[in-house]
């Protein structure tokens, strides 16, 4: 076990809305993971940030990398030309990576470069462009996803953001928090702050926007938020429920669960036009929908069979199609990027714990421990899911690799943490 | 004698001899769907509304009836929205004040507890706040003077995460405007 601890020491100043960052644990890794090496960057003085150490941390934490420690480095190059493969070889380390952060008259940047020590060659090697010296987490991060993506073929989800809710103190003294941090839990912003409760954030797929549901004046709303601005839109607020805003792929339709129309169901909501299609229609409680990643279909959770189960139904309505029968219940699923499978919760024995579901074999894989897992949400790539789980200390938030074999922690001191929502990727 | 003295232990009598009379008629919850559907009207399908439950002959009426509104929690079981006889008088007093105050309003917050997802769990506090509702519209209270507001699991009474915690977190609020 491996325990990396972030100490708020170098908190960036973004006062009076920076927060107690997240302290990460990792436990366990993949056998295979892929030996590698990143050798500390050459740096000119004014950048503190250690940039390979960023890329290192990033690459560990996915499970799928073995970083070589650094004194157990025999030579130290910053360019391609001054590698010794054989020394790289003797140790076992097929890949090397290497950089030098300098600045020109535009900003900062840093070169780096991919070495395959079997072939001898390079295998990728980039300019990365910081406008300022705070951004050198940033271009860290973008290292790693490049190095990520080359040799595993998926996309790297380093260079995201999560989306999570915080809430601490007892009764109606209890102030909720949603946050907006880096994936490695990071520069952590305060969005929105409330007495009332605060839940479900979702990610526009701009990453722009961040729909969530509170509280105001005895009535639930689902309100869109401009994170750029600031600027914050209520958009739904009726009688009764209004909840589990998600954006479709294409960001122009919300769907959401409504209940004003006697019992929650399930809507969609145009944002360009404001008309709303009821999608379903039924006397239980239709809830937590997610969209298909092509947006032909939604998941959603209905106890309509007496209990909780997840299905589908086709955007433009019908009839929905029970997709889960393993377990007493089964709640909040989310389809994986490829569409292929379905991360969810499941009970199984008064045991809420995180299923992966096969939708071509219908094999569900129990990937945490429970007791008390909600919320999974899939990192962009697929290869990992965040979700909210009831640590020592309090609610956490946890990572698990879809391989089920490595885990992180992710506890901010003092308070509950829950309700993570992954960021999708800038492209 | 003091009838102030008397009151609670004759009322507190009432409630027991209450709901020893309705338990055999309740179904114990095994969380299936079928304590569920009935959830619209779970107090009027298994319990006769009884329009004068508190006999008023020598008694305070007004105290007593104070008393059951001092109480402004109504508590559930598991996986279950059906209010438990304990709840009747309660249902009662409140019942009578709303009738009796046209202009009063009462909001029923619903809750759950924290097993479940949190979506899931503001539809469960809905029906358990809906069954409140319904059981003070079949005493004749106005429609206009109630209103619901799930909260699902976000405001739990006990931060434990045991069955004694739990219960506390299963219930309805109700809460004067």
């Amino acid at each position: 076990m491996k325990s990396l601890r972030w100490i708020a020491a170098v908190l960036l100043a973004v006062s009076g809305v920076a927060r107690a960052e997240l302290e990460i644990t990792v436990q366990g890794g993949v056998e295979q993971a892929l030996p590698i090496a990143i050798v500390p960057f050459t740096q000119i003085p004014d950048v503190k940030l250690d940039v390979a150490q960023v890329v290192e941390d990033d690459l560990r934490r996915s499970g799928r990398f073995k970083p070589l420690d650094r004194r157990d480095m025999l030579q130290k190059p910053s360019a391609p030309a001054q590698v010794d493969t054989s020394v790289w070889r003797a140790q076992g380390i097929d890949n090397v990576v290497m950089g030098q952060v300098s600045k020109t008259e535009q900003g900062y940047f840093a070169r780096f470069f991919l070495v395959d020590s079997i072939g001898g060659q390079q295998v990728l090697g980039y300019d990365i462009p910081a406008r300022s010296v705070d951004q050198m987490r940033y271009v860290a991060h973008q290292i790693a996803d490049l190095i990520y993506e080359k040799l595993l073929g998926i996309p790297g989800y380093f260079n995201t953001k999560i989306a999570y809710v915080s809430a601490e103190g007892i009764g109606y003294q209890r102030n909720f928090e949603l946050i907006v941090a880096d994936a490695d839990g990071w520069n952590p912003r305060v969005v929105a702050t409330s007495r009332e409760p605060l839940l479900s954030p979702a990610w526009s797929p701009d990453r722009k926007q961040l729909a969530y549901v509170g509280f105001e004046r005895g009535r639930s709303a689902i309100y869109l938020h401009t994170l750029a601005t600031g600027d914050v839109k209520r958009l739904v607020s009726e009688r009764g429920i209004n909840g589990s805003p998600t954006f479709s792929p294409d960001g122009r339709f919300l769907a959401m669960t409504l209940s004003f129309e006697n019992n929650p169901d399930i809507y969609v909501v145009d944002l360009k036009t404001g008309n709303r299609r009821r999608l379903t229609d039924h006397y239980g409680i239709d809830t937590e929908p997610a969209w298909s990643p092509d947006g032909t279909k939604l998941a959603f959770t209905s106890d309509r069979g007496g209990q909780p189960q997840i299905y589908e139904i086709s955007v433009n309505g019908g009839d929905p199609r029970r997709v889960t029968f393993e377990g007493r219940q089964n709640l909040r699923a989310s389809y994986s990027p490829d569409g292929r499978s379905m991360a969810l919760v499941n009970n199984t024995d008064g045991r809420y714990r995180i299923g992966l579901l096969d939708l071509g074999s219908g094999e569900m894989r129990v990937l945490s421990n429970g007791p008390l897992d909600e919320s999974p949400s899939f990192a962009p790539g697929g290869a990992v899911v965040i979700y909210a789980t009831q640590g020592r200390k309090g609610a956490e938030l946890a990572t698990v690799s879809v391989e089920g074999s490595v885990r992180q922690s992710l506890r901010q001191s003092g308070g509950d943490v829950r309700e993570p929502a992954w960021s999708p990727l800038i492209r | 004698m003091n009838s102030k003295i008397w009151l609670p232990a004759v009322l507190g009598l009432a409630l027991v001899l209450q709901a020893c009379g309705s338990n055999k008629d309740r179904t114990s919850s095994d969380g299936t769907y079928g304590s569920t559907t009935q959830t619209s009207e779970p107090y009027t399908d298994r319990i006769a509304p009884q329009p004068a439950p508190l006999d008023d002959s020598g008694f305070d009426t007004a105290a007593a009836a104070e008393r059951a509104l001092s109480t402004n929690v109504i508590y559930f079981d598991f996986d279950d929205t059906a209010i438990r006889a304990e709840y009747r008088g309660v249902v009662d007093a409140y019942a009578r004040f709303l009738k009796d105050n046209p202009s009063a309003r009462l909001r029923l917050e619903g809750h759950a507890d924290e097993r479940g997802t949190r979506e899931y769990n503001l539809g469960l506090g809905e029906r358990r706040a809906l069954a409140v509702e319904s059981a003070l519209l079949a005493q004749g209270v106005s429609r206009e003077q109630l209103s619901i507001l799930s909260y699902g699991e976000e405001r739990p009474e006990d931060l434990g995460h045991s069955e004694s915690a739990w219960s506390k977190n299963r219930r309805v609020q109700l809460v004067r405007q």
